[in-house]
């Protein structure tokens, strides 16, 4: 039967909500689901972990600068985990974090990480994309010493809430932590909308907002709706919006409820980014904007018409 | 100081791709290949830094087949002294190249090493890191701006929730994102002169290397398709449509 490692990754003592769709994920593989919570005090954290559907147990290695992150440091810890706990599966929410740390602990483990996992065939097979989406390829990874995998939050959903909490074991690694690389600070775009990755609307403009003032109006029609904001990579190469708030291949992937693609023609890589979305709407002067080939809604006109009428009527 | 470079041959970016019928793989016979972009961005950055007098020597890097030989001239054109190719003629994967890397790398006692984020073909975003972990040293992943002074690195990094700095001692690791700088256009004299510029042949073997296990492709298949929606007229029939199916 399969061990499977989850590292709970977070941040302001906040489990990232992607944890519960990687715990779903390795519930798929199906075994032994234990998250292991690498914080400077991870008490609250692994509370969050413990408290998910299907987890068995929740392993808390506390240490000041955990919280941190640095791949370097978190690294040699989950490989040192890995082989004292005699997991087979060790997987990651394909964050910008778990795409740094983990491909470190697999080159550890000897063993080539399956990044982006979107299905779980079986214990050893799965699916994951490539060229920006555009194809699927299957692969089959060999079991020993251990599966290392990166999971795509978009192709799955959270696991809901235990009946009974798991327990928690405070534990300690042996693992020689390298100096060399420190963590000055960041910056953190404040918001009081919903995550961007989390959250089941959102609304995105495009480099035809033409300003970040203009962009305003897609904050109103967000607010209304309840919605996080996104943005296209023009929109964020114009400097209308910060580089956050990027949606698609070498943005974020997501996957909500309900999309708004506002003043976006719809470039391959942007599309990369939303094509789990349930429903799309597209608004675009454009009539040809490729958009509208993936868009379930699509609505021809000017935008600074149209979304200040949506604000209104929605 | 020396800085590594490494550039990889993948189909170019404005190639729609076509996944072969029998699901063996995409069709890559007769397809324009280029360098892959965050590679460009790679090479970019460390001419700058040359160009700055931060740096002594640029090598550029590839683990590939004879038709990287191309991929290697373009890096030359962009500016580096000189080249390595690790000629492998089966594909590889991120574990093996990293090993590779690494052990070039090591030869050449260099102290920065520029890769791009990921490679646009297997998307697997690895190798940097693994690199990294291989030789014990320092990364930053997906930078978008690189300050070398006094034997440290200060890097930015675009992370999920907004911009991270990460300080370390060199030797070390960096991995370019898309805003790191716009690469230049290649002009036809240094395009020229990178033909002359010399390339190191070897193979995985010469650097003790062995190929890792790696994962078997089952088979590569279309991504479901979405299928084209409706057309509507306006926003009250876009509000009713949306209400109906209890969206908003």
């Amino acid at each position: 039967m399969s061990k499977i490692l989850v590292i709970g990754q977070h941040a302001d003592g906040k489990l990232n909500s992607g944890i519960a769709k990687v715990v779903n994920a390795a519930k798929g593989i199906g075994g032994e689901i234990h998250v292991a919570v690498f914080a400077n005090d991870g008490a609250a954290v692994a509370a969050q972990a413990a408290a998910l559907d299907g987890v068995a147990k929740v392993l808390v290695v506390d240490r000041a600068g955990n919280d941190d992150y640095v791949a370097s440091a978190i690294a040699p810890q989950i490989v040192a985990l890995t082989q004292s706990g005699g997991y087979s599966h060790v997987l990651a929410a394909g964050t910008t974090s778990g795409k740094d740390f983990l491909p470190r602990v697999a080159a550890k483990l000897g063993v080539q990480q399956v990044s982006d996992i979107m299905a779980v065939h079986s214990a050893t097979s799965f699916d994951r994309p490539i060229y920006a989406g555009n194809a699927i390829l299957t692969v089959e990874a060999p079991a020993a010493p251990a599966i290392v995998a990166t999971v795509r939050l978009a192709s799955f959903q959270a696991t809901g809430a235990a009946a009974a909490a798991a327990p928690i074991e405070k534990i300690s690694v042996d693992a020689v932590i390298p100096g060399h690389t420190r963590f000055v600070k960041l910056e953190a775009q404040k918001s009081e909308r919903p995550e961007l990755q989390s959250a089941n609307r959102v609304v995105s403009g495009g480099r035809a907002l033409g300003s970040s003032e203009n962009f305003e109006i897609i904050y109103k029609l967000a607010d209304k709706l309840k919605a996080g904001v996104g943005a296209s990579r023009a929109a964020v190469d114009s400097g209308y919006v910060p580089n956050d708030m990027q949606v698609g291949q070498t943005g974020k992937i997501i996957a909500p409820e309900l999309y708004f693609a506002i003043g976006i023609s719809g470039a391959i890589q942007h599309l990369a980014g939303i094509k789990d979305a349930r429903t799309i709407v597209a608004i675009n002067k454009d009539p040809e904007a490729p958009i509208f080939e993936v868009a379930d809604y699509g609505l021809v006109g000017d935008l600074f018409a149209i979304v200040p009428e949506l604000e209104a009527k929605a | 100081m020396k800085a590594l470079v490494s550039v990889k041959r993948v189909i170019d970016y404005n190639v729609r791709i076509q996944v072969k019928p029998d699901g063996s793989g995409v069709v890559v016979d007769g397809v324009k290949h280029s360098v892959n972009p965050f590679d460009e961005i790679a090479m970019e950055e460390a001419v700058r830094l040359k160009e700055k007098g931060k740096l002594t020597e640029i090598i550029a890097v590839t683990v590939g087949g004879a038709k990287c030989e191309e991929t290697l001239r373009t890096a030359l054109a962009f500016g580096a002294d000189r080249a390595v190719h690790v000629k492998v003629d089966d594909e590889i994967q991120p574990l093996t190249a990293a090993s590779a890397l690494a052990a070039v790398f090591k030869k050449e006692g260099a102290e920065l090493f520029f890769l791009g984020k990921q490679a646009i073909d297997d998307d697997a975003a690895q190798t940097g890191q693994m690199v990294a972990a291989l030789l014990d040293l320092p990364q930053a992943t997906f930078a978008s701006k690189v300050e070398i002074d006094g034997g440290k690195a200060t890097v930015t990094r675009e992370v999920d929730a907004g911009l991270e700095t990460l300080e370390f001692d060199l030797p070390g690791i960096i991995t370019t994102d898309l805003r790191l700088n716009e690469p230049r256009y290649l002009k036809l004299p240094d395009i020229m002169k990178a033909k002359k510029k010399p390339i190191e042949v070897v193979g995985l073997g010469d650097l003790g290397v062995t190929a890792a296990a790696g994962l078997k492709s089952v088979k590569t298949a279309n991504p479901p398709k979405r299928s084209k929606g409706v057309m509507v007229k306006t926003v009250d029939e876009l509000v009713t449509a949306l209400k109906a199916k209890g969206l908003i």
